[in-house]
């Protein structure tokens, strides 16, 4: 599959790309100087996406791991690249990170001699969920709590999970080097605290830095419509768009369903360009959707805010949850999400 | 079709009028009392109104400069900008006329890219202004700038003409606009 376009690339950039093919510009700096340019380039023309297609790295993917990841509501987070990581230590990591997170449980409270917080820390690598042989792996790290029951039982109970994945981040890989491992994108599913704790260690341990990737209603209209266009065999769940519009006291939501395939009819009489999403046609699905609402009811959506996207494939909310249905398009989801959580750290 | 021509009338002794079009109506009444709050040599009248063609009525004065205010927020408001664009005469086009972007600050909130405010403020050669209306210290500075733009505009300013004023603004731009 190849690497969905920068949004930030301009036609300036010609220009300047051919005085620097005089120079050397193999170092750090100056990658990263060149793609600082380019964000600071006055105009961010639209994007034009490739639609999301079946990866044939799905197969090497874990189906238990696979099934473990979808159905689950994450929250997203866009992390900078990590210094000094290294795949083979992992078994080091968790058994620091254990270490890290029963002190901070027990900070404050009084602690009884003997008394073991049965918590442990596990770091597991998810292969296959990369989008380039390039990308970084994807790891897992869960929090357990170790079974007190014996042996018999012996299932111990996962209070918290948090992946790092990097899918198609070519272009952010380029301006970082050798020592940094890049893992754009954090999903977490569990409590806050938890996510917090885990986040200091990482913090302090690589000097990375994590930060909540917020989803703006523009974003949230283009994976409307790019996973409404994702072909599917059967729908298991109804197409439905909430807005909320801003008025006081309190703020009111209007939730809109469609049924998926007439959602994808409309999308598909949409749809000019085979295999690319252009601005026009998101542009011109939402409109027809917002002109059929407002047919009905007298009411502009175009003047409230999306604030949820929810198809088959998967579902976003603003605020930068996910849970993604279909194991299909896995990839595809996360590669948007990836070149989202890049322009947030970018 | 009533067309909002900009030479139609005669001007008032000393007046300026600027007409604020846009639909967030509680932005463009804080805007519209933080200009007039501005201390002016000229007798400031400043006119809102929803969308164009506005409705026919012969005590209105010369119209000296348009805002077009589009909230980032509301693609509805961006609709209604390009949709009141065809009822101004195209002598506006000529330095009485700009856009205004509010709501740029909040990228979370944003449904409409601002590339595609860019490309409306270049394909109607305009200059388009970005302010963030519902902070107060910002939307006083615009007020102050506007208030500055429209004495042009109005010709209350000598030796500067609207024209003169465009092609200042416009030359600040960067080229690659020019390419778009």
């Amino acid at each position: 599959m190849e690497p969905c376009d920068s949004p930030e690339s301009t036609p300036r950039q010609n220009a300047s790309s051919n005085l620097k093919d005089y120079f050397l510009a193999s170092t750090p700096w100056q990658k990263r100087l060149e793609s600082v340019r380019k964000q600071t380039s006055f105009v961010q023309t639209t994007p034009r996406r490739k639609v999301p297609e079946c990866s044939q790295l799905q197969e090497t993917i874990d189906p238990h791991k696979l099934a473990f990841l979808l159905h689950k509501q994450w929250t997203l987070y866009s992390l900078t690249p990590l210094y000094k990581f290294s795949y083979t230590n992992l078994k080091e990591y968790s058994r620091l990170l254990s270490a890290f997170v029963a002190a901070e449980k027990q900070k404050g409270l009084a602690v009884e001699v003997g008394e073991d917080f049965n918590i442990k820390v596990i770091f597991s690598t998810l292969l296959g969920i990369k989008g380039t042989p390039r990308d970084s792996e994807a790891f897992l790290v869960q929090i357990l709590s170790k079974s007190q029951l014996p042996s018999k039982n012996r299932e111990d109970k996962v209070l918290w999970t948090g992946w790092f994945c990097c899918i198609f981040g070519d272009s952010f890989l380029e301006t970082v080097s050798e020592d940094f491992t890049c893992l754009p994108l954090f999903l977490a599913n569990g409590s806050e605290s938890n996510t917090a704790i885990i986040g200091t260690w990482f913090q302090k341990t690589f000097d990375c830095y994590f930060s909540r990737l917020a989803i703006n209603a523009f974003n949230l209209s283009w994976m409307a419509a790019m996973w409404t266009a994702c072909k599917m065999d059967h729908y298991m769940a109804t197409t439905e768009f909430l807005w909320s519009v801003p008025c006081s006291p309190q703020s009111l939501d209007i939730s809109y369903a469609v049924h998926p395939e007439d959602a994808k009819a409309l999308w598909d009489s949409v749809h000019k360009t085979p295999g690319e999403v252009t601005q026009e046609e998101v542009d011109l699905f939402m409109d027809c959707l917002c002109s059929h609402f407002h047919r009905h009811f007298k009411i502009h959506l175009s003047a409230t805010r999306l604030v949820r996207v929810s198809t088959s494939v998967a579902s976003a909310h603003t605020d930068g949850k996910i849970k993604i249905l279909c194991h299909k398009y896995l990839i595809g989801v996360l590669a948007y999400l990836t070149e989202l959580a890049v322009f947030q750290i970018e | 079709m009533s067309v909002l021509m900009p030479m139609d009338k005669l001007p008032g002794l000393n007046k300026a009028t600027i007409l604020l079009v846009g639909t967030e109506d509680a932005l463009l009444q804080q805007l519209a009392e933080a200009m007039l709050q501005e201390d002016c040599a000229s007798e400031l009248q400043v006119h809102l109104a929803k969308s164009l063609p506005l409705p026919s009525n012969g005590s209105r004065p010369r119209i000296d400069l348009i805002v077009f205010v589009i909230n980032l927020h509301s693609k509805y408001s961006f609709q209604n900008v390009e949709e009141s664009l065809c009822h101004v005469d195209s002598r506006f086009f000529l330095g009485k006329l700009c856009f205004l972007a509010t709501g740029a600050g909040q990228e979370s909130h944003c449904s409409v890219h601002q590339s595609m405010v860019v490309k409306l403020a270049h394909t109607y050669r305009s200059p388009l202004l970005f302010c963030d209306l519902e902070v107060e210290s910002f939307r006083a500075s615009m007020a102050q700038r506007l208030v500055r733009m429209l004495q042009i505009c109005a010709g209350h300013v000598p030796g500067v003409s609207a024209l003169n004023l465009l092609s200042l603004l416009r030359s600040s731009e960067s080229p690659s606009l020019e390419e778009l």
